[in-house]
């Protein structure tokens, strides 16, 4: 097939604009990297953009030698682990059963659960419940309301749906019971959107901090998101022992930013090459309609 | 249907009956569903009759359905505040300016990358684009304020360019800007997804019909890319319609500060003041419940619209 010279010309083009939309998409966050290795005088200057000026790496081990960092990071992980835990159960629960035809009122209770993606009792309301719940300063606080997922759901129903229904025929004719065909078929069959959910509300709760911020006030609860939040709104919080007076504290403050920033993305980073693949794939499932 | 409805008692009674023998035989699959329906009663439909405190006066440690009717009082209130109807004014500046630059940029940024032969470096720029989607809002705030800062790149270049280093993050006139950049940057790659998976799902006989035809590239563009991908397009204008006033709000709380109040204040951060932080728990959910219902409108009568007129719709 021949190509013309302007067909030509706008690949040129093309190319070039999408270099620059790469860059423009990861600089900002290499900055940030190149910040958190560098000294404080060259980042005070407007000296830093790819690369690391007065290479050090005392920030991070400020950082990492706060207490307050270590325990709100541990906090993280065990609102993400129990957070995504009760999501997927909850979420199985729900799916499970509404991807089976035979289920009286599947409609009206599908309507039930996506109706509120489009109305919900707003912030105050569901403020004065929790914290009348007794769940301020409590793990429930931020694992709970966020449980299940409508989206999630529904791509987990149409998951399900997929699954040939002659394998669970054969189940119940050598015996088995629903929770059997659920635990024995179903679940090991659908691993990949298994896979695919855990990562979709673990990054969610990995990356959660509103739920902490109006429901939390002891410190040693805050997972480390409130921990950066706190930070880059400037608000008083524990600098690390590696400040010892008012000026350290404000000289090094823009280094702390990068490294805890660097330090809260890290776990995704790490995971992120793996995810990708998942994460597309289940935007897709949700597309379709069902 | 018509001889259905003759029988009403018979079919009644036998779909009662059918039903409790679905149940009794099929009890473990009913089983499953109590616990996320009680989950959904608690915490997504209390919460929604808990708006009845906006016409109720309520007390902190009272009921969480309040004292005493006072009617329309609250919302009386807010539309004689004129803080109201800044925010609000702020809230549809913000929304408006959002929709048209993030909404079509993942649209032409799918087509670009629909262009391209090479499948490594489409698959490097959709990797890269997709990124800034999985970091936390926190970090997003973060690396703005650490990007447009008075010593940050963005002012290094201005002043290499022989400009002026500008405190963005403390000027009113410049919040919109920062906003919506940050919103485009963190979700053009991953709203382009959808877009990309329609246009794998287009025809490519359809392609080899119009060059034959002797049509260019442009005009298979005009005529077969962008009609195969308009159903997708419909659905999520729809949404983003209703989702209208949701603007990021927690990205919101986290950029704007006093000084920029005047044009970065909206909707949802006045009630998160005016309720969290000042205690009127009334008349802050008032207003909460106006934008809900208004969100619910738009998302009925964008739905509404666009299955009269594109046959597209999302129920």
């Amino acid at each position: 097939m021949k190509e013309s010279w302007q067909y030509k010309t706008f690949r040129v083009f093309n190319v070039t604009i999408l270099l620059l939309i790469v860059f423009a998409t990861l600089f900002p966050f290499f900055n940030i990297v190149a910040q958190s290795f560098s000294s404080e005088s060259y980042i005070n200057a407007g000296e830093i953009s790819l690369w690391p000026k007065g290479f050090n790496t005392e920030t991070y081990q400020v950082i990492l030698s706060d207490s307050m960092f270590w325990i709100n990071y541990k906090n993280t992980v065990v609102y993400t682990v129990v957070g995504t835990l009760i999501s997927l159960v909850l979420s199985t629960m729900i799916a499970y059963p509404l991807s089976k035809k035979r289920l009286k009122g599947r409609n009206f209770l599908t309507m039930f659960f996506v109706f509120t993606m489009f109305f919900s009792g707003g912030l105050i309301p569901n403020y004065v419940l929790i914290t009348s719940l007794g769940f301020g300063n409590k793990i429930w606080a931020i694992v709970i309301p966020s449980a299940i997922s409508v989206f999630n759901m529904l791509i987990m129903r149409t998951f399900f749906q997929n699954i040939p229904d002659e394998l669970e025929e054969a189940a119940v004719m050598d015996g088995s019971s629903t929770y059997g065909i659920l635990f024995k078929i179903v679940l090991p069959l659908s691993k990949p959107i298994l896979a695919t959910m855990m990562l979709f509300y673990a990054v969610g709760h990995w990356n959660s901090w509103f739920p902490a911020f109006i429901y939390f006030s002891e410190k040693e609860l805050f997972p480390v998101s409130i921990y950066l939040r706190n930070l880059i709104k400037g608000a008083e919080a524990s600098y690390g022992t590696g400040a010892t007076n008012a000026d350290n504290i404000t000289q090094i403050a823009s280094n702390i930013k990068a490294v805890t920033m660097v330090l809260t993305v890290l776990p995704i980073l790490l995971v992120y090459p793996y995810i990708q693949k998942y994460f597309v794939t289940g935007v897709m499932l949700g597309s379709v309609k069902g | 249907m018509e001889e259905a409805g003759k029988q009403t008692t018979v079919t009644k009674w036998s779909l009662t009956k059918n039903s409790f023998i679905a149940f009794k035989k099929d009890w473990q699959l009913y089983s499953l569903i109590i616990l996320p329906v009680i989950y959904l009663l608690i915490f997504k439909y209390l919460p929604m009759i808990g708006n009845i405190i906006a016409f109720r006066r309520f007390i902190p440690g009272g009921s969480i359905f309040g004292e005493e009717w006072v009617g329309l009082y609250y919302f009386k209130m807010f539309l004689s505040d004129p803080t109201f109807y800044k925010v609000f004014s702020n809230t549809l500046i913000l929304a408006f300016w959002l929709l048209l630059i993030t909404f079509p940029a993942p649209i032409l940024f799918a087509l670009l990358l629909n262009e391209l032969k090479n499948q490594l470096f489409k698959r490097f720029v959709q990797t890269a684009s997709y990124l800034p989607h999985f970091f936390s809002v926190v970090v997003v705030a973060g690396i703005v304020f650490e990007f447009v800062a008075i010593n940050g790149p963005l002012n290094s270049l201005i002043e290499f360019l022989g400009g002026n280093r500008i405190n963005f993050i403390q000027l009113p006139e410049w919040f919109r800007t920062i906003f919506i950049s940050s919103e485009l940057w963190q979700g053009l790659g991953w709203g382009a997804i959808l877009y990309l998976a329609a246009l794998t799902g287009i025809n490519e006989e359809l392609y080899e019909a119009a060059r034959i035809d002797g049509a260019n590239r442009w005009q298979q563009t005009i005529h077969i890319t962008i009609p195969g991908i308009l159903p997708t397009i419909v659905i999520l204008l729809i949404l983003n319609i209703g989702n209208f006033l949701a603007i990021g709000f927690e990205k919101v709380l986290l950029l704007y500060n006093p000084l920029t109040y005047e044009t970065a204040d909206v909707i949802a951060t006045y009630v998160y003041r005016v309720g969290l932080e000042s205690g009127s728990f009334s008349y802050s959910t008032a207003i909460g419940l106006f934008e809900s219902i208004v969100g619910l409108i738009l998302v009925f009568g964008a739905n509404y619209l666009s299955r009269r007129l594109t046959d597209t719709s999302l129920w």
